[in-house]
């Protein structure tokens, strides 16, 4: 999943608006460390669930939010990043309406207990899906 | 240390709780919480317009009250703390923008501080009956919705940060497990409550093993959602709640007394919203005791997001000299302090006790 990610984010300038779709625990984090990783940001990358919006000095400079917590986005300030950063989102349902070009990574469980099925549709066209990919998870993790 | 004698007034409006407070030295005065839990419940989660909204209604009233329960007027305040990073943008400005114009309007100082600063001093607040600050330096586990930190207090304002979860929070961590098994929120709290009944006989991935201080809970949400998924109608709700509550406690308790040991603290504190966890304080303290480390766990009101401990953080800054101007900003992300060149500082004073 981190290494997809490093791969991906080759195609992302500053400006670009990526979706992450999935359900709770599929790795829509994990997939945004992958990305800020292949960026050289060092250090951890947590849920922004609780502060909604995390922002990264790397170069593109990126925007990490999450909407779980919120029923609408009304008031967030999002729209002020979509031009200056690569804007990772989870929970994107939550957006209402969306900007227009964006790009939209599905994550989805496979069958096996790591596998994870990641597709990305690119704006305004259609969908190329990935290989069934094994999770990479941190070394130090257990279970 | 010292503290400013006071009476200061402080605010916090960093998340979903609007609060003000006043101190006198250590002892809080007066504590309010408006929260706007029952709004998130009638929106079904945050609508950050709303919220920032909700903090402006919410304000004077909250000061107002601060004020009366501490039967301080206005004009006898002799200094304003504001929490000012990090949190919500709009949030924090209600806040700032409060303090800034008591400030001016009572040509009294004002200072901005660290939400976590006020975690970390929180175990220093004297109220209703508790009294019993720690000493320097020791190590507070510091956990909540948003945060799980462990942080080795040296001194006030130097902070040295042992080991931090790499991603979920602990908190998230039972909200999250919660929702997936269709308990209601506060998850913390559901959760707690049906583990009364339960065994805790399913096995959970514990985050990152070896030797380490941080802390990771993405994985153990991904289990208890294939645990959910693959029991189905066997799930034992109650057995799964009291799992979720000891794999999580037992993970904090151990790293914490093992981030005491490693650092020779013999005092821990532990703060924040998932301290109000019986559980968690029962393990904590089974384990410290073990190790000969006293445990400080300060009362649930100061453990949830208030303003007594925001006081607190700035009420030492202001006696050392500290101040902000009328350019003070709010951020959204911020490094707790750590500012290594702090000078030392002698004991507690209990004068102001």
């Amino acid at each position: 999943m981190r290494l997809l990610a490093g791969e991906w984010v080759k195609r992302w300038p500053a400006g670009t608006v990526v979706l992450l779709d999935g359900p709770m625990g599929a790795g829509k984090t994990t997939f945004a460390r992958g990305v800020l990783e292949a960026l050289g940001h060092v250090g951890a990358v947590r849920s922004p669930t609780f502060n909604l919006l995390h922002v990264y000095d790397t170069d593109p400079p990126v925007l990490h939010a999450d909407l779980y917590r919120l029923s609408a986005a009304s008031g967030l300030g999002l729209e002020d990043y979509f031009d200056t950063h690569l804007c990772l989102i989870e929970w994107p349902d939550r957006l209402g309406a969306l900007p227009g070009q964006v790009w939209r990574v599905k994550i989805e469980f496979g069958e096996g207990e790591s596998q994870r099925v990641v597709t990305l549709l690119k704006p305004g066209l259609g969908a190329g899906t990935s290989q069934p990919a094994p999770s990479v998870g941190d070394p130090r993790m257990e279970g | 240390m010292i503290w400013h004698e006071g009476p200061l007034l402080a605010i916090e409006s960093s998340c979903d709780e609007t609060c003000a407070a006043v101190l006198r030295g250590r002892r809080v005065l007066s504590n309010i919480v408006a929260s706007q839990a029952d709004m998130h419940e009638r929106w079904g989660g945050v609508v950050p317009e709303a919220a920032a909204r909700a903090h402006v209604d919410a304000m004077l009233p909250v000061v107002q009250d601060a004020l009366s329960h501490a039967a301080v007027g206005l004009d006898r305040i002799g200094a304003i703390v504001v929490t000012n990073r990090p949190g919500l943008i709009g949030a924090l400005s209600v806040g700032l923008t409060t303090a800034k114009a008591l400030s001016f309007a009572l040509r009294v100082p004002m200072i901005g501080v660290h939400h976590i600063e006020g975690h970390l001093l929180s175990p220093f607040a004297v109220i209703d009956g508790y009294n019993d600050p720690p000493n320097f330096p020791h190590l507070s586990l510091v956990v909540s919705g948003g945060h799980t930190e462990l942080v080795h207090v040296l001194a006030p304002g130097r902070y040295r940060l042992l080991g931090q979860s790499i991603d979920d929070a602990a908190g998230e961590a039972f909200d999250k497990s919660a929702r997936l098994m269709g308990l209601p929120y506060p998850g913390g709290r559901a959760i707690q409550e049906r583990a009364r009944a339960g065994k805790p006989r399913y096995a959970l991935p514990r985050g990152l093993k070896g030797d380490t201080f941080d802390f990771s809970f993405a994985g153990f949400k991904t289990a208890v959602s294939r645990l959910v998924e693959k029991e189905g109608d066997r799930l034992n709700i109650d057995d799964l709640a009291s799992s979720v509550q000891e794999t999580i406690t037992e993970v904090l308790s151990a790293r914490a007394v093992a981030a005491a040991e490693s650092v020779g603290a013999k005092t821990m504190t532990v703060v924040g919203g998932v301290a109000a966890n019986q559980r968690l304080r029962e393990r904590l303290a089974e384990l410290a005791a073990r190790s000969g480390i006293r445990l400080i766990v300060p009362p649930i009101e100061l453990c949830t997001d208030n303003a007594a401990m925001i006081g607190l953080a700035g009420s030492w800054r202001l006696a050392v000299g500290q101040r902000d101007d009328f350019t003070l900003d709010a951020f959204p992300n911020a490094e707790l302090p750590a500012d290594a060149d702090e000078p030392e500082l002698g004991p507690i004073d209990e004068s102001f006790a």
